[in-house]
């Protein structure tokens, strides 16, 4: 394990790359291409190697931390000088997280290598630097490094989505921006509320100050404050009805920008609810999770309705990740530790599938130029090998047992299901609408006669594409049936979470008896709730087998 | 006081001093020397070299002309600042009056006079110096406006400033002389013995808030802006929006600063100004297709967003825990930040713009990402800048204003600025959006872009730079600002 300011270089390697790239010349397409390949590949590899190894399993707190003071910023209450700090660290959370994104930046640059027609050089920088301001808000522990990487990540998408996208790109382009920066500037104000009453805007301090009575928010400030932030989360993610910039986004963009608004954009606004609301706010996230969740629940079944009746295969799948977003929103907001496992590995695994839903969307769209699902039909006669990629992402993203889908989707409804069981049972149905939006469009895609004549000739998958699908086939495959890997090491991330939200009963409240724990009926999560770190950990590991 | 001033009251000024000398050089110059290079030299030289009149009253602070100007960090720090656009609007307008075919020597005098009346401006401790700084720098400016004589426009520029300013001006003079009725005396540091709730003094400092709120184009007092903004020669555009506004701005804090009824009394009408201004501009920003009307319109929601920090500065001034130092430095940084902004912006505008600044509409920067990547490149980072987003130094501006405007509790009028934050992001994306993603015209797609000459890449450069570093190293500069003598009392 090498010594030094790894999650630093995790950062701003692609910064380097795209730096790097700007002095090729610009017609010099073959090489731009090689280097950015070259460059994500080398930091999917360093991510994989240095956060696994640097993220032990069974570990509590941040890793890897670096600490530097920045920016001075002059007295403040009795201390004499505050300053912005340059913090990062990862925990069980963020690690998969940011291993998502650089696997995703490596797919994305791999399936633009043809498809990307004008200001290839461009196009890759752009790419890259997304991936640092990803990488960057999912290893942030100084909220204002976090806001910061937030809002420069939206320049690049911008960019992606305005020039590279399709025919409405600029309208969707600016919806996309305009929508997150509404959301994230209040949280700006929101971030220096919780400044002046601190001093600081390291997150471990605040929460450290917080959990020790030092910091006390009263019941309307706690409120705003809630807000100010969820509201930015929920843009992000998004949570039905701040969801309608997501379509217009998701449809306009190119395969790449796509690939990476489903598969790591989106998480940014669930990481933030897990990561900032819940541990700082929890007295306002427990009131407003009824409402919540119903957003949620709405959200999973509006999006699948609509999602039913989509003519155009690309917003179909844009709609499936409402659906399968609001699935992560009410995992979260159960407070259960199983649920917040769930919503932790349905946010991996939605990344993956839907991912691959894009990337597939994408090759067909090269092959025909349309998303209209009637322009498609029996496609499985000319692209046999497209559609048995088609049906096993479909299937792993409808929540088949063994795939990924299913482990999320199934983690998410068992620890709802103890808190509240007639969230699980209204959600469930999500489930069953998932399989049928994404068989019925299958069937209308790839099965039946070819209507269409042009659909006759169309070549199957490439070497390149072949790759690229196989890789998302088999990391689908091994997050279903391999998946402790991932839930025994984001377990204690997310246990911390929930003893985050603890406070010490303030002074002038009547210490009421806690309200008894709904019945538990696994003895796993009976062990989850009540044992010792290590019993923890094994019962998670073993819930992840079932 | 002495018949003759002394050595170290000339040296406090020493600043003004080589700005007026130099002006008045370049005027001589002007019959004798026909090379416009050399113009030029001799005028950013002496730009320059009032900078560099600085290093006396950096080691010896203190006040000048028994009171009437103060060498102080905080003057000092404006004297950099008034410098260093005048060397940028200098190096930028050389090739500017070239194609033009305007005279330069009267030109750059004009903007030593205007950059010497500012530097008074922003040192003045007593009202009718300030008086006499503010109409320096004003009476260069008319000229300015008008200085494109053939351009209709630029007449009505140079006609609607000078006529609405100096009713503006007669606001401010009226306002001295009442306060001067109440206290007896124009110095304000003399001032704060005075009874707070004479009528006659709210109203004094209402008309010299009036007066003040002109120059530094704060709603309702805006609407000249961007008539004159547009019709102005860019090169001068460039200069008022980041000098004048400065320095009227430096005035109105020293007043704050030293005058304790003004706090008191101003907390209200800074926070009206705030949010009038905020919306003023950026509402009206929204409609404009004119680039140049679109950045003076966006420099008015800016002065909205310093008068946020104002309104702060009244409250954090009677905590005595915090004090009102981080409100200082938010608006100074934010000042500093604006000007490099503005000015760059500005430059390559006027330089875009082409023989009798035709091109400043939307449709002709259609396409300028493919055509000249550079010049998009910085004019989109200007442009984020003034959006507001990170690492550029824009941001912490408004993140310092946030900042202040939080600790002092103010959060209603944070939200409004955040709100308008939003409203903003929409135009100056629109731009960006324009020259990214538009594809040209034929007309224009045929014409080859001319090169931009070696003068304003420089100021390019700087302004580039500077918008950067200060976006991530901005501890240095606020270190300064924040510190405890920042205005020598």
């Amino acid at each position: 394990m090498p010594a030094g300011p790894l999650l630093s270089i995790l950062i701003f390697l692609p910064a380097l790359g795209a730096l790097a790239l700007l002095f090729l010349r610009s017609d010099d397409h073959e090489w731009i291409r090689r280097l950015a390949f070259a460059v994500s590949l080398a930091e999917f590899i360093l991510s994989l190697w240095w956060l696994l190894r640097g993220v032990p399993l069974g570990g509590t707190g941040y890793k890897l931390e670096e600490f530097h003071q920045w920016i001075a910023l002059g007295p403040h209450g009795s201390a004499p000088q505050t300053f912005i700090n340059y913090h990062l660290g990862a925990d069980g959370i963020s690690l998969f997280l940011v291993i998502l994104t650089t696997f995703l930046t490596v797919v994305s640059i791999l399936c633009s290598w043809n498809s990307i027609g004008k200001r290839v050089k461009e196009f890759f920088v752009m790419l890259l630097m997304l991936e640092v301001g990803v990488v960057g808000v999912f290893l942030s522990l100084d909220l204002f490094l976090f806001f910061l990487f937030w809002e420069v990540m939206l320049i690049p998408m911008y960019f992606l989505i305005g020039i590279w996208g399709h025919e409405r790109r600029i309208y969707a382009a600016v919806k996309f921006v305009l929508y997150t920066m509404a959301g994230s500037i209040l949280m700006l104000v929101g971030i220096l509320w919780l400044y002046n009453a601190t001093g600081t805007f390291d997150l471990p301090s605040i929460q450290r100050a917080l959990q020790d009575g030092t910091l006390i928010l009263s019941r309307g400030t706690e409120t705003l404050l809630f807000l100010a932030f969820f509201v930015a989360f929920a843009i992000k993610v998004p949570l039905f009805p701040f969801h309608t910039w997501l379509p217009d986004a998701h449809v306009e963009a190119p395969t790449a920008g796509s690939v990476m608004l489903a598969g790591v954009l989106l998480k940014m606004g669930t990481y933030g609810m897990i990561r900032f609301c819940l541990p700082l706010f929890p007295d306002a996230s427990r009131r407003f999770a009824p409402a919540i969740a119903v957003l949620a629940i709405i959200g999973i079944i509006y999006g699948a309705l609509v999602a039913l009746v989509q003519p155009n295969l690309k917003k179909l799948v844009a709609y499936s990740s409402v659906s399968h977003l609001g699935f992560v929103v009410l995992g979260i907001f159960a407070f259960h530790i199983v649920s917040i496992q769930g919503a932790v590995f349905q946010m991996l695994a939605h990344g993956v599938s839907t991912g691959g839903l894009f990337l597939l969307v994408g090759m067909l769209y090269d092959r025909r130029h349309t998303f209209e699902i009637s322009q498609f039909g029996g496609l499985s006669t000319p692209l046999p090998r497209l559609a048995a990629f088609f049906l096993f992402v479909a299937l792993s993203s409808l929540g088949l047992p063994m795939l990924n889908g299913f482990v999320g989707e199934f983690l998410i409804l068992l620890g709802t299901y103890q808190v509240h069981w007639s969230w699980a049972a209204w959600a469930a149905t999500g489930v069953i609408l998932s399989a049928c939006y994404l068989l019925w469009s299958y069937q209308r895609v790839f099965f039946g006669e070819i209507t269409v004549e042009k659909n006759k000739s169309l070549p199957d998958v490439s070497v390149r594409e072949r790759w690229i699908l196989a890789s998302i086939a088999v990391i689908t495959l091994w997050m279903g049936i391999g998946s402790t890997f991932i839930t025994g090491r984001t377990a204690n991330a997310s246990q911390s979470v929930l003893d985050q939200m603890v406070r010490p009963p303030r002074a002038y409240e009547a210490v009421a008896p806690a309200k008894p724990m709904p019945t538990v009926l696994l003895p796993a999560t009976v062990a989850a709730s009540q044992g010792s770190a290590t019993q923890k950990q094994i019962s998670i590991e073993r819930l992840g087998t079932r | 006081m002495p018949a003759f001033p002394n050595t170290s009251d000339l040296l406090r000024v020493l600043p003004e001093l080589i700005w007026c000398g130099f002006g008045a050089l370049l005027m001589l110059l002007q019959p004798l020397v026909k090379s416009r290079q050399v113009l030029t030299t001799v005028a950013v030289i002496g730009a320059l070299g009032g900078i560099v009149g600085n290093f006396y009253a950096v080691h010896n602070p203190g006040a000048a002309f028994g009171g009437l100007v103060a060498a102080d960090p905080f003057s000092i720090f404006f004297s950099h600042l008034v410098g260093l656009v005048a060397v940028l609007v200098i190096l930028g307008a050389d090739s500017y009056l070239r194609r033009e075919g305007l005279a330069d020597a009267e030109f750059y005098a004009l903007v030593l006079f205007a950059t010497a009346g500012m530097g008074v401006l922003a040192s003045a401790q007593e009202l009718l110096t300030a008086f006499i700084g503010l109409e320096m720098s004003s009476i260069s400016s008319y000229i300015l406006a008008g200085y494109r004589r053939d351009a209709l426009k630029s007449g009505e520029s140079s006609m609607k400033y000078f006529l609405l300013g100096s009713f503006a001006t007669a606001f401010f003079l009226y306002g001295i002389a009442l306060v001067y009725g109440v206290t007896g005396t124009t110095n304000l540091l003399k001032m704060d013995s005075a009874e707070p709730t004479s009528t006659l003094l709210k109203l004094g400092l209402a008309l010299i808030l009036i007066g003040l709120g002109f120059k530094v184009a704060a709603a309702p007092f805006q609407i000249w802006t961007p008539d004159v903004y547009e019709g102005a020669p860019t090169p001068v555009t460039a200069l008022f929006s980041a000098g004048p506004k400065a320095a009227a701005f430096a005035l109105l804090l020293r007043i704050f600063a030293d005058v304790h009824a003004a706090t008191q009394f101003w907390f209200w009408a800074f926070w009206i100004l705030a949010a009038l201004t905020m919306f003023a501009g950026n509402l009206g920003a929204l409609l404009q297709t004119n680039v140049k009307r679109l950045l003076a319109y966006s420099s008015i929601a800016h002065a909205g967003y310093i008068l946020v920090a104002f309104a702060a500065v009244t409250t954090l001034a009677k905590d005595p825990e915090i004090g009102a130092g981080p409100a200082y430095a938010a608006i100074l940084f934010y000042l500093l930040t604006y000007a490099l902004v503005k000015v760059g912006a500005f430059t390559i505008v006027s330089q875009y713009g082409g023989a009798g600044e035709k091109h400043l509409q939307f449709d002709d920067f259609a396409g300028l990402g493919e055509r000249q990547p550079w010049v998009a490149a910085l004019l989109s980072l200007f442009l984020l800048s003034l959006l507001g987003l990170p690492v550029t130094a824009g941001f912490l501006g408004k993140f310092y204003i946030f900042k202040v405007a939080v600790d002092s509790h103010l959060i209603w009028l944070a939200v409004l600025m955040a709100v308008n934050s939003i409203v903003g992001a929409y135009y100056y994306v629109r731009l960006i959006v324009v020259m990214y993603m538009r594809e040209p015209s034929a007309e224009l797609a045929a014409t080859v872009p001319a090169r931009f000459p070696l003068s304003v890449n420089v100021v390019l450069a700087i302004t580039a730079f500077g918008t950067i570093f200060l976006g991530l190293f901005p501890s240095k500069t606020l270190n300064y600002l924040l510190q405890a003598n920042l205005l020598n009392r």
